[in-house]
């Protein structure tokens, strides 16, 4: 084999392999190889997406840390900060579900322990594929079908992965959100973000520097694990995927947790210079990026690595992935007490190596040097590849070719259906329905911070022991959505997180988010990616939110399947006061229902054969912009429609009001209107305390009770607080739709008693996967 | 007085419970590193919930060695103060032979967190005695193992004397035997809880029954010691 068939089985391409020979002046030899593979893949490098991350506003008068450390931190109150960040896990789950969800987990909670900060909150946001096969009769083909039993062993495994980590770990799992759709299938999507809490003083970065200071790896032995798994989240999700197993790390979650502890301990040694936990590729990008950092080099002594398995080469350690290791900068002549603390903790700790004045990355063996790599070079990533255009997207109404039915309208069926049924249907869909079956397997109240936990709210609230204010945290993003406009889905994504705090009346503070796209190099992806960036970016701007860290998981697709564009955003705010916060359920008899915000989607113009775009209503027939709605796929199998674009300036105009409301105490409580559309969210509301609601509506057609359309909340409030509510509202629409009262959801002269409607909520996920 | 909460490799609920004893109560409380075996300068041990080394093997089957368990039967036996284990302590305890039967898989399978329903079966105790007898409480658990056995003469020896304290109430979410959520040893002075009452100890995260169960241990510590 030749050094380039050596390198391309590296996952480098030729024009990268030929870029590092003439900067190193020589051929690389295969260890070399080995460490250019890990930091510049896409996943270590961010070589595709960096110029399109770029668009993304980053900063913020809170911001404590930006992109570019191992996760963001603001500022809350009284010196008191958050760290979070949110990671994918997303080919490893779907190779080996249980350890690649657990490590998923124990990754990011290194990252956040890298800042410095005590993990407090895990949140996860899942996909799958359809639990149950399209039913027959469907136009769709039925490709469901022969895959619930692979959907459902995935769905089962990731769960139990999640639970066995964070719950041993003692970090609570208090939110995320999940989704059933068919494409994906074959490549689940598996984010988990977890936030830190840490005094601003205490804030660390991943930092080497100071010529002499020791390098100390911590934690697991290094073994033979994950080797190539960085490369492995870098190419498709092709073939035989059980022969990747190899490629999927190994959790410890006890090891993990004494890791945390130990770890926080020698935080408030002086002379802990920097740290970085040790992920992606291992020993062979952490110290690099930390010397990159601190403007210096690094030798590494192979040698005094700690091995499970002594006959490992250097290749193959210097490229492990194992879990639960980090690596430390000490102060030279401090690395005692840093290891004594860690073997306390029943930890390995070695000193193996040290920082150096030249700013290359050198590995020795018994002191001969056997690889040295420019650090500027091997951090810096290849140039970026020229890309396909992505100007040429899509034209505006042409159907996305990988849409099931494109842009079109549904066949009108199942007419005649009485609203009652089509809202059990709609609760029976395994994406609307409770989750509880999943977060009852996670510990969600350890560390006695859990005020509002899953599946109570539209976001989880953190109390700080000793403080009056809370955090609020929300994840999640409807992929559909960015199937059908991306640029519009990326706008919602944001939207909704903001709205999942302001339910709980938060103040909404900063963004992180995770990207999961299909292969780039295919334009149309590429388009997507860059148009679903646009949307999140200029959400942001008009919330003036900032991102402050992220991750980009490509090729998320196999021979038969992409995965939608799936933007998940993550979101952490502030409630000043504990006490202000907003329960999510109807509370009392006789409260005022209104919705606020946007009342009902524009109705929709088909575009006339000939003329491309119509412009008046004749093709419209009374259907409205409600596409991508769980009604459509629900009852008439049908992924597709035009979405209402999303006003930005009525939606700060409106979570400013409610947040201003709710400060004053005069909202009884909230929830935004997302999945499932008006009905759903009304019958959210009553589950909590089984209290029903008297209704009157003028228009009780599916796209109204049902269709999706941004921009609107549920709030009820008491009679004596209407005047002064509405006075807040100001220019915001409002509508009232009732009043709360009695144990049955009544419409239009037809009932339907809560207690029936929350059976069919809670029982729909275990009995689909029986 | 003076309290110890033990921190094992893996304990994850220490700190919880050293924030009630210390924060809310006022004890003059110690986090107890595992190694330690000098256990006489404290009224109250609180052996708290986790997964002490792991729950590798079987929950508690290696913390039942450290240094700081082995130390407790002499602390039991010459009455020096109150042992309490917490969930993870439950098991620890009962791996140790310090309380009986054992503690299991959930008949589920499958971990499980969730405030429940209990009831109290005898409130002539230090764990119980701020309650009504047949009060129903409420507290979270959280476990993966807390299906409670036992021979059928220990359990007819715990009803006899009283020993069963708390049962689930309703519905029994892990499959114990005779519901069992709560027991104590023959001297009452061990006892073992599987729910959580560090996590009920404060009325943001509900009705508080958590800190009665704390603040009668402390009462009947007051007792003990004159």
């Amino acid at each position: 084999m030749t050094k380039l068939e050596l390198a391309q089985q590296h996952g480098l391409s030729q024009n990268e392999y030929e870029t590092i020979c003439a900067r190193l002046g020589r051929d690389p030899n295969e260890i070399e190889l080995g460490l250019f593979a890990l930091n510049w893949s896409e996943h270590c490098s961010y070589k595709t997406s960096k110029r399109f991350l770029k668009l993304l506003p980053t900063t913020g008068r809170r911001v404590v840390q930006g992109p570019g450390e191992n996760a963001g931190v603001i500022e809350l109150e009284n010196d008191w900060c958050v760290a979070f960040k949110v990671e994918s896990h997303n080919h490893p789950s779907a190779v080996e579900p249980f350890h690649g969800a657990a490590t998923g987990v124990g990754g990011i909670i290194r990252d956040i322990l890298s800042m410095g900060a005590r993990p407090i909150a895990l949140l996860d946001s899942l996909r799958f594929g359809d639990l149950t096969p399209h039913p027959s009769g469907s136009p769709l083909p039925r490709r469901g079908e022969g895959t619930g039993v692979r959907v459902k062993s995935l769905f089962v495994g990731v769960v139990a992965g999640i639970s066995h980590y964070g719950n041993c770990v003692g970090v609570p799992t208090v939110g995320g959100d999940i989704y059933f759709e068919d494409c994906y299938t074959d490549n689940c999507l598996v984010n988990v973000m977890c936030v830190g809490l840490l005094k601003k003083s205490e804030l660390k970065r991943a930092i080497a520097a100071g010529v002499g200071n020791k390098i100390l790896l911590v934690g697991a032995r290094t073994g033979r694990d994950g080797i190539h798994g960085a490369t492995f989240a870098s190419e498709d999700l092709v073939g035989e995927t059980e022969a990747k197993r190899p490629n999927v790390q190994v959790g410890d979650p006890f090891t993990a947790k004494s890791l945390i502890e130990a770890t926080l301990e020698v935080c408030r040694f002086p002379e802990l210079v920097g740290l970085q936990d040790l992920g992606a590729g291992g020993l062979s990008t952490a110290p690099a990026e930390m010397a990159a950092r601190g403007g210096v080099g690094i030798a590494l002594d192979i040698e005094e690595i700690p091995l499970r398995d002594p006959t490992m080469t250097p290749y193959e350690i210097l490229l492990s992935e194992s879990q639960e290791r980090m690596v430390l900068c000490v102060k030279a002549g401090s690395e005692q007490k840093f290891l004594q603390t860690f073997r306390k903790w029943g930890l390995e700790a070695a000193v193996i190596g040290e920082v150096i004045p030249e700013r290359v990355y050198r590995v020795r063996h018994e002191g001969r040097t056997i690889a040295e790599v420019p650090i500027e070079l091997l951090v810096g990533g290849p140039h970026p590849q020229p890309l396909p255009d992505t100007g040429r997207g899509p034209s505006p109404l042409a159907p996305l070719p990988w849409v099931s039915h494109g842009r079109g309208t549904p066949a009108r069926q199942g007419e005649g259906l009485s609203w009652p049924d089509r809202l059990r249907a709609l609760l029976r869909s395994p994406t609307i329905a409770s989750k509880r079956w999943v977060w009852e397997q996670y510990d969600h109240t350890v560390q006695t911070n859990t005020v509002i936990g899953p599946g109570a709210h539209d976001a989880a609230l953190l109390r700080i022991k000793g403080e009056r204010f809370g955090i609020a945290v929300t994840m999640g993003g409807n992929g559909r959505y960015c199937q059908l406009d991306p640029y519009e889905g990326g706008v919602r994504a944001i939207c909704e997180a903001v709205h999942n705090l302001v339910s709980v009346g938060a103040e909404p503070l900063g963004i992180t988010d995770c990207l999961n796209f299909a292969n780039p190099t295919d334009p149309e992806v590429l388009w997507s990616f860059e148009q679903t960036i646009r949307g999140m970016a200029q959400a942001a701007r008009a919330f003036e939110l900032p991102f402050v860290s992220g991750n980009v998981s490509f090729y998320n697709q196999s021979e038969e399947r992409k995965i939608y564009p799936t933007p998940v955003v993550g979101m952490v705010g502030l409630l000043r006061d504990l006490e202000q916060r907003v329960p999510m359920g109807f509370q009392r008899e006789g409260d005022l229902i209104y919705l606020v915000g946007k009342l009902a989607p524009s109705p929709l113009w088909l575009p006339s054969p000939s003329e491309g775009r119509g412009d008046g209503g004749e093709g419209g027939e009374g259907l409205m912009k409600v596409g991508g709605s769980e009604f459509l796929k629900v009852f008439y199998n049908f992924v597709g429609g035009e979405l209402e674009k999303t006003d930005l300036g009525l939606e700060v105009k409106l979570t400013k009001a409610l947040l201003e409301a709710a400060r004053r105490g005069l909202i009884a409580s909230a929830h935004d209107v997302s999945d499932g559309g008006l009905l759903v969210a009304l019958a959210e509301k009553s589950f909590a305390k089984g209290l029903g609601a008297r209704l009157e509506l003028e228009d009780l057609s599916e796209e109204y009770l049902f269709g999706e359309w941004p921009t609107r909340f549920v709030v009820t409030v008491h009679p004596e607080d209407d005047s002064v509510f509405r006075e807040i509202l100001g220019s915001v629409p409002y509508r009232r739709l009732g009043r709360v009262g009695g144990s049955a959801l009544e419409l239009g002269g037809q009932s339907v008693p809560i207690e029936e409607l929350f059976r069919i909520y809670e029982s729909a996920l275990p009995e689909g996967l029986r | 007085m003076r309290a110890a909460v033990v921190v094992f490799p893996g304990s994850n609920c220490d700190h919880d419970t050293y924030y009630v004893l210390k924060d809310l109560l006022g004890i003059e409380t110690d986090l107890l590193w595992y190694r330690e075996t000098q256990l006489d300068r404290y009224d109250l041990i609180v052996l708290p919930g986790g997964f002490s080394y792991g729950d590798y093997l079987r929950a508690g089957a290696i913390a039942r060695f450290a240094p700081v368990v082995q130390a407790l039967p002499e602390y039991v036996a010459k009455s020096r103060g109150i042992v309490l284990g917490i969930c993870n302590g439950f098991q620890i305890l009962t791996e140790a032979g310090l309380l009986p039967g054992a503690l299991t898989r959930n008949i589920s399978q499958k971990f499980i967190c969730k405030t429940v329903k209990l009831r109290v079966e005898n409130n002539a105790t230090p764990l119980t005695q701020l309650f009504e007898y047949g009060e129903i409480i409420e507290l979270p658990i959280a476990h993966g193992e807390g299906r409670y056995l036992a021979p059928q003469e220990t359990l007819e020896r715990l009803k006899r004397n009283r020993q069963i304290l708390l049962k689930y109430y309703g519905e029994n979410p892990n499959g114990s035997m005779e519901n069992i959520a709560a027991i104590m040893d023959e001297t009452g002075t061990v006892f073992g809880m599987m729910p959580h009452p560090e996590r009920n100890s404060e009325r943001i995260f509900g009705t508080g029954d958590g800190l009665k169960i704390f603040q009668s241990l402390v009462g009947a510590l007051g007792f003990v010691r004159v």
